[in-house]
């Protein structure tokens, strides 16, 4: 096979942050003319890799070569003038310019001094127009940016990223807010691209699409290099067991405890009928049994955090019918959701978790309070009771219950978050990934806790990336792939058997 | 020692210190109080009385800002109550000589009341339903509330003739003023509220993290709607006692900028403009420093054309002392000349 043209090397790539090694030795080869997937995980160092490669980012060590010459973005703007151009999840065209004026942005033409100087708009409009339709892009440069639809505003990003000349094209999720008909019209401008010999890097979380369009793929987890691979050669099994670092062959005992006691003839304490929302969830059914640890397992954009919220009524449902025991419940508001007896620990704590200035005894008591309501008032004694209480239970550091909840570490954030919920005794409680980004003993005994919990007849809902947590405390698990129900598996069931539902699409 | 540094009213309390103390140095008699006619005399009950209407609107503005938001329309309401209020007790002359209220008084006192919590929540259901930034939102009735006003009035200055509704801002009760009394009980009735009840934890609570309160099932669209109401409401209580005051109401004048002095007071007294931390108490200092840095400015007969430009300076140098960048600048200033 004859090996294109190399137009980009990155090698031994590190970088480290406060705390954590971001990176460290990473390597990344980009050929002209072909589509290039960059994968891992969550915090596998994607980003920490585009952001060196277009100069936000200075590597700790390492070396980058363009077309032969070593190289070293120092911002941005200076990437785009070697030749590496972005393109990032939101589109960023500028909603009041129009598009001829977003795409010739910080380089427009000028009129010689002899008609006045100044920019020329008549040559800036007709630049653009030439290069959306070199591009194949039929789209009118005079109107504003602001009202076009998303896809549009990222065909049109693209074509600004590719208008310096760009030699390597990097595209950082581009397909995250586009329907499959979009994601069809851009992927037809990317092949134009390959085909002009740019070297493109697309970095994605659906891997139908890597398969669809990339050539080859490089795979990084914590931070690592994995391997570089073909795409023909490596099927979605293979591709799943890099990014997650174990062999599809090996097998972790289920921890689980005993199933809670199945009477058949009592009713699920939480039903969800045909529940779905446009672009986020396709209509599924779900059900929880009291004492019982349900799995949702699936890769990003999956569908879970969306299944989440809409069960917790923090996003609209389209459809969907949810009973609590067995009677049709109003649950239209997150306090609606809280006077049901549902609990919700956010994914994102920093933005929908924590209030960082109030103190941790406050964020303990706020959702009990809330239920209770403006009249019964929890006196500070009270809070202090149940806080202290809480804060000893789940073993959160903290010099004093009193300390605002912004100076914790992450982790003890997150149990004060769990404390929170824990303070109403839930009869369902929701976690979204309460393991992300916290030490493995505080892991430990978090998924302890959420075993405790089921046991004292708690229906839990358990959000995960990492399978093997999954698979450790579920009674059941629920796959979810492409905002759809992929399988559900019985208690007991290896990882193995969850990639394989994960994976089902693209058996090779 | 720097536990009481550290205490939000510190600074604030400071500033209104060295106020008080720089007004006695220009006039000896400032701090002094005689018992006159039953009721208190002095400067201090003058700016305590004079401060009342300020004090009122900016406790309402102070929770609104606690929420994450800003009404800049209560200049406004202090006006459309003025108005109404003046027009229901009308009063006219009867035969005999005594003066005869048009509507009875408390009918036409709630009546201005009421109206100004409409416009209160009118601005709520702007910032909350229709989700317009809060100063837009606000906008609107800052600019359209004059006029209503002004039409209320037909453009003139109505006259209340009817001595009972004179006593809201000129009456006397045990020795204090009525103005006084009303702001005060208005503080300790919302300190009781916000410290006795769940609303103040779900106020900060929204004010530091809306989205985090929403997870949390905190109703918060139904809390913030009541904010502005009662930020209209307290608008409209100020509205009675500057028109009380002046026995009059003038639609172009009544509450003018009242909204920035509102807005000066919450900040001076140490409210986080961002959301979240508030100070009720603070807020009442901060009232209370700027109707003391205007009667300074009188009593010292600096010239009208320049009084603006003396205000400015003194708030400049009342925000610079509260500033705790500004403090440690000072402070490692002053160690390097030591050393």
């Amino acid at each position: 096979m004859n090996d294109p043209a190399i137009v980009l090397r990155a090698r031994d790539i590190s970088r480290a942050f406060p705390g954590v090694q971001a990176l460290s030795g990473a390597e990344l080869t980009l050929r002209a003319g072909e589509v290039h997937a960059l994968m891992g995980q969550n915090g596998a160092g994607k980003s920490t890799l585009i952001k060196i490669l277009t100069g936000v980012y200075a590597p700790d060590a390492g070396s980058i070569e363009l077309l032969g010459n070593a190289v070293t973005p120092r911002s941005p703007i200076h990437a785009q003038e070697l030749g590496i151009s972005a393109v990032h999840q939101e589109s960023h065209l500028l909603p009041n310019l129009s598009v001829a004026e977003n795409i010739c942005a910080g380089k427009y033409p000028r009129r010689p001094w002899t008609r006045g100087g100044g920019i020329d708009w008549r040559e800036t409009g007709r630049r653009a127009a030439e290069l959306l339709a070199s591009l194949g892009i039929n789209l009118d440069v005079a109107q504003l940016a602001g009202p076009l639809p998303a896809a549009l505003q990222q065909l049109a990003t693209v074509a600004r990223a590719v208008s310096t000349d760009a030699r390597v094209l990097i595209l950082d999720e581009p397909t995250s807010s586009l329907d499959a008909d979009e994601v069809q019209a851009l992927f037809a401008l990317i092949r134009r691209l390959r085909d002009k010999g740019v070297a493109i890097l697309f970095v994605t979380h659906f891997l139908d699409q890597v398969y669809e369009i990339c050539d080859r793929m490089t795979i990084l987890r914590n931070g690592k290099f994995v391997g570089e691979y073909a795409c023909a050669k490596l099927d979605t099994h293979g591709l799943v067991a890099a990014m997650v670092g174990r062999e599809l062959a090996a097998t972790t005992r289920s921890t689980a405890t005993e199933p809670a006691d199945g009477n058949a003839a009592t009713p699920p304490v939480l039903a969800a009928r045909n529940l779905s929302r446009r672009g986020q969830l396709k209509p599924m059914d779900v059900e929880l049994k009291r004492g019982e640890v349900l799995g949702l397992a699936g890769l990003l954009g999956s569908g879970r955090t969306e299944l989440a919220r809409l069960l917790f009524a923090l996003d609209k449902r389209d459809t969907g019918d949810i009973s609590i025991d067995g009677k049709p419940a109003k649950l239209d508001h997150p306090a609606d959701a809280l006077q049901l007896g549902l609990g919700f620990c956010p994914e994102d704590r920093k933005h929908s978790g924590i209030i960082a200035d109030l103190s941790v005894r406050e964020n303990i008591a706020l959702a009990l309070q809330a239920r209770m309501g403006l009249t019964k008032f929890l006196t500070v004694a009270e809070q202090r009771q149940i806080a202290g209480k809480l804060v000893a239970a789940l073993g959160i550091k903290t010099s004093s219950i009193e300390t605002p909840i912004g100076q914790l570490s992450g982790g003890n954030q997150q149990k004060a978050i769990i404390a929170r919920w824990l303070a109403t005794h839930p009869r369902v409680l929701i976690l979204d990934e309460p393991t992300r980004g916290i030490d493995i003993a505080a892991k430990q005994e978090l998924m302890n806790e959420i075993l405790d919990l089921a046991r004292g007849g708690t229906a839990v809902l358990f959000i995960s990336a990492e399978i093997d947590e999954v698979v450790r405390v579920s009674d059941r698990i629920l796959v979810l792939r492409d905002r759809n129900k992929a399988g559900e598996l019985p208690r007991g069931a290896d990882e193995n058997a969850v990639y394989e539902l994960i994976a089902a699409s693209h058996k090779a | 020692m720097k536990r009481l540094t550290q205490h939000m009213l510190f600074w604030p309390a400071i500033a209104l210190a060295l106020l008080l103390v720089a007004s006695s140095l220009f006039n000896p008699s400032f701090l002094a109080l005689t018992w006159r006619d039953g009721h208190l005399y002095g400067s201090v009950v003058d700016i305590l009385n004079r401060a009342a209407p300020l004090m009122v609107v900016s406790l309402g503005m102070t929770l609104v800002i606690a929420v994450r938001g800003l009404d800049i329309s209560v200049g406004a309401v202090v006006a459309i109550s003025a108005a109404v209020v003046a027009l229901m007790i009308g009063g006219s002359f009867s035969a005999t000589g005594t003066v005869q209220s048009a509507h009875p008084l408390w009918v036409a006192l709630t009546t201005a009341l009421a109206v100004a919590a409409a416009c209160g929540l009118w601005n709520g259901l702007l910032v909350v339903k229709a989700g317009m930034q809060p100063i837009v939102a606000t906008l609107i009735l800052m600019v359209a509330g004059r006029g209503i006003a002004q039409l209320l009035t037909g453009g003139q200055i109505i006259t209340v003739y009817y001595p009972p509704f004179f006593a809201l801002g000129n009456g006397y009760l045990i020795g204090l003023p009525v103005a006084l009394w009303i702001a005060g009980s208005l503080w300790l009735a919302l300190h009781l509220v916000m410290s006795r009840t769940a609303l103040g934890l779900f106020v900060r609570s929204i004010g530091g993290n809306p989205e985090a309160a929403r997870v949390a099932g905190v109703r918060s669209a139904a809390i913030t709607l009541c904010v502005y109401t009662f930020c209209g409401l307290a608008a409209g209580v100020a509205g009675l006692i500057v028109s009380s005051n002046v026995k009059s109401a003038d639609a172009n004048n009544a509450g003018q900028l009242l909204e920035l002095d509102a807005i000066l007071a919450v900040t001076l007294g140490g409210t986080a403009l961002t959301g979240g931390r508030f100070t009720l108490a603070g807020t009442v200092i901060g009232a209370l420093i700027i109707q003391t840095l205007t009667s300074m400015i009188y009593s010292l007969g600096v010239p009208p054309e320049v009084n603006l430009v003396v205000k400015a300076t003194l708030v400049f140098a009342v925000m610079l002392l509260q500033s705790a960048e500004f403090r440690q600048l000072v402070a490692r200033a002053a160690r390097g000349s030591t050393t």
